[in-house]
């Protein structure tokens, strides 16, 4: 199966160590985490991680297996690109001087969207949020204009078919628990399979 | 709320419902309602507060002081097997908690209920690189089913109920409980303890789903040649008498794990051998000959499957699995049958339409006779010089019956073990399967006993083995666990020997090992033995060792080159299984 990009959402308790337990999981495997998450979720005290790695998805949905048996992992969801509403944001650090003296820079900035968040007499720092390709373009392009400092944050995203973790929560509390699918690719072509 | 308040509340909440503990009592008293008796444990700097408690508790809980903490947690692990409980170990904080390390992997990856807890250093003193500080939190998070840090007494009593909870529900594992020398020295008002039995993260088994039963069962119906293969999770679900329904109703032919040992006895009429690398031959070539393969509570190690992209491909795979991430992991499967067995082998069961086998199992006894003309019958009643491993372990069921719980270490004893002793009853085979650890043995045999006071205890280990852990025997001399150690001596590292041998042109390279006087060192520790290296003298050997009240070690001297067939070498399918 071909690599790609996929992007891991995870639902956890918000409890000490948990970054270090699911990287664990990637890292005795050798598989590289290109950017990491971790934020509070849409349900109170509970954490959202946002893993986004590149491999095959029979890789990624055994990965999803293991990081679920974690005693404090409530879910694992594993999504393509086109299922995601997703943006990384990146800062960049400019000599003020380049951006007042050389107007391409200027409109550069404009037309990726970046906007000012310092201005000082010395270096002006710009803000913008967006895909990888576009950051990246960006970045090639302040490279010529004698960038100080950049840094991109990690991949967050939301997923397009995802109703939210509060009814799925209820799920997992003692009152209404729910039963679970294991995925498997025999049982979903159902009739194929079972004749002999 | 000002601090007036609190002092004027708060003495009046606490004559009412709390009375005051230390967090070290606290614990004590978690492990006596969680119903624990034995604690294998050795103390040091961090963990005086709760030894310091434990000389209180003296009456209703046994500590069995061992000589090294490995040892502790191998015993923990033997108790654990042989009693079906949890099984807990105590230790001090650094070199004393990281000599755990390889007994929790063991039982990782073995799915064992253990409980350790661990001293650590003061709450002030963590990342100070203090005196035996070590982060044994992260370096046990890979081989532990959970850990946690406690630096609060208040937390210790909902912790530990966690721990044992996440222990022994769901597949068991190792649960670390690393708690300060400050928290088990801090005073705080305790509100009794209760039990949980719900964390709303962690579902330790799924409800079962209809649809999978009956998928399974229509499968299981259609075949023409159906086959179950088992391995421990029949044991950790208590479900022998389950699993034995189900195969009987159904007239399949049923092949163990190594680990699945002992949950069928032995010479139930469709049970036809071992799986895997050193297992039966019929099994192993059975699996590329069956139409539906049933996969009973074990995870398709290497060690069972051979090469995977030749293993079973001409079957459909239903497999029935306490952990969703063991399905689909190595093998593909049909129909996930995910839950416990003990609920979903009955509803199986209860499905089965009765099928008439016999014919297809008559296939499996006609290759066993290949097998016993070819190895086993040699094996056992060999008519070289030096005896065989083989021969010793036939001897050892002639005389216990097949009713002693029988432990290995790790190597070719282990295999030969594995292959021929018999297991008249569940929780009776006692080894390292899945990380294969040399050691383990001897401390692992002190718990099994411990752990089923009343039966044998014998301990089967290799002269290798047994000098990797050799000073549990002072454990024994002290608190008198009458284990019956039987050494199988080639005077080799047999098993790499015969990798060697077989793969590396002979070139044996460190596999000469020389072992001091056995039964001196036995002696030594006050213990009885006895050493033998001929024929005549084994069936009397043997019935002494057993009819001895008390330890005994027995040194028997066997072939030095002798090999475990037949065998699955390494990157070859199953089918492909050497005889010789």
């Amino acid at each position: 199966m071909e690599k790609q990009e996929y992007t891991i959402t995870l639902y956890t308790e918000n409890s000490i160590g948990m970054i270090g337990r699911i990287s664990g999981i990637f890292s005795r495997r050798k598989i590289n985490i290109e950017s990491l998450n971790t934020s509070p979720s849409e349900v109170e005290n509970i954490h959202r991680f946002t893993i986004l790695i590149t491999e095959s998805e029979e890789v990624v949905r055994k990965l999803c297996r293991q990081i679920e048996k974690q005693v404090e992992v409530l879910k694992a969801y594993y999504n393509t690109d086109e299922e995601l509403i997703w943006q990384e944001q990146a800062l960049y650090k400019v000599p003020t001087d380049v951006i007042a003296e050389k107007a391409p820079v200027e409109r550069l900035l404009r037309e990726y969207g970046a906007s000012a968040v310092v201005i000082r007499n010395d270096y002006t720092v710009f803000e913008t949020a967006g895909h990888r390709e576009e950051i990246d373009k960006l970045t090639a392009e302040l490279t010529k204009y004698r960038l100080i400092e950049f840094v991109r944050g990690a991949r967050i995203a939301i997923i397009k078919d995802s109703a939210g973790f509060h009814s799925k929560l209820k799920q997992f509390e003692r009152e209404e628990p729910a039963p679970e699918m294991v995925e498997n690719e025999f049982l979903d072509q159902g009739d194929k399979v079972f004749t002999m | 709320m000002s601090t007036l308040e609190k002092t004027e509340t708060k003495p009046q909440e606490e004559t009412a419902t709390t009375t005051q503990l230390s967090g070290s009592q606290a614990v004590l008293e978690a492990l006596i309602h969680e119903g624990v008796d034995t604690i294998f444990g050795y103390p040091g700097g961090a963990i005086m507060p709760i030894y310091d408690a434990l000389y209180d508790y003296n009456e209703k809980l046994t500590h069995i002081l061992v000589r090294h903490e490995q040892g502790g947690i191998h015993a923990a692990q033997g108790y654990a097997r042989t009693s079906g409980r949890v099984g807990v170990a105590f230790a001090t904080s650094g070199p004393g908690a990281t000599n755990l390390v390889t007994g929790l992997a063991d039982a990782m990856i073995d799915s064992n209920p253990i409980v350790c807890i661990t001293g650590q250093v003061f709450a002030s003193l963590l990342g100070t690189d203090a005196f035996q500080e070590t982060d044994i939190i992260n370096i046990t998070t890979p081989v532990t089913k959970w850990n946690y840090q406690v630096t609060d007494a208040t937390e210790i009593p909902s912790v530990l109920a966690k721990a044992f909870y996440i222990a022994q529900t769901g597949r068991p594992g190792p649960v670390l409980i690393d708690i300060t020398k400050s928290a088990q020295l801090q005073l705080f008002g305790y509100e009794g303890y209760s039990k949980c039995d719900h964390i709303r993260s962690y579902r330790p088994k799924p409800i079962v789903r209809k649809e999978y039963i009956e998928q399974a069962a229509a499968l299981i119906n259609e075949a023409k040649k159906p086959f179950v293969i088992f391995g421990q999770g029949v044991i950790l679900g208590q479900a022998e008498q389950d699993f034995k329904n189900f195969i009987e109703k159904g007239g399949f032919p049923a092949a163990t794990t190594v680990m699945g040992l002992s949950a069928l006895e032995t010479s139930h009429p469709q049970h036809v051998g071992m799986l895997g690398m050193h297992g039966n031959y019929a099994p192993n070539v059975m699996t590329n000959e069956c139409d539906v393969l049933i996969a009973v509570g074990m995870r398709f190690d290497d060690r069972v499957t051979g090469r995977l992209d030749k293993y079973a491909k001409q079957a459909k795979v239903i497999h029935l699995d306490i952990d969703p991430a063991e399905i689909d992991k190595n093998v593909k499967t049909t129909v996930p049958v995910w839950g416990d067995c003990k609920e979903t082998l009955p509803l199986l069961t209860g499905l089965l339409q009765p099928r008439d086998h016999r014919a297809w199992l008559a296939q499996f006894r006609e290759l066993e006779k290949e097998e016993i003309k070819e190895v086993i019958h040699n094996e056992l009643n060999p008519t070289t010089e030096v005896m065989t491993m083989g021969e010793v372990i036939r001897v050892l069921n002639e005389v216990s019956g097949g009713d002693a719980i029988i432990v290995t270490d790790v190597g070719q004893h282990q295999m030969v073990a594995c292959r021929y002793a018999q297991f008249n009853s569940s929780k009776s085979n006692v080894t390292s399967g899945g990380l294969g650890t040399m050691g383990f043995g001897l401390p692992a045999a002190i718990g099994a006993w411990y752990g089923a006071p009343h039966r044998d205890v014998v301990a089967i280990i290799g002269d290798g083995g047994i000098q990797m852990t050799i000073q549990e025997l002072g454990t024994i001399m002290q608190f008198g666990a009458k284990v019956k150690i039987l050494i199988l001596n080639n005077e080799f590292l047999g098993m790499v020997r015969q990798w060697q041998q077989l793969f590396h042109d002979k070139r044996y390279s460190f596999v000469n090992i020389t072992s001091p006087d056995f039964v001196a060192v036995a002696k030594g520790y006050y213990i009885d033995g006895n050493k033998i290296s001929e024929r005549k003298d084994l069936y009397n050997a043997v019935k002494t060792m057993l009819d001895h009240d008390g330890a005994y070690l027995l040194e028997v001297m066997v072939g030095k080159e002798n090999n475990v067939f037949p065998m699955v070498a390494q990157g070859t399918s199953v089918s492909e299984i050497r005889l010789k």
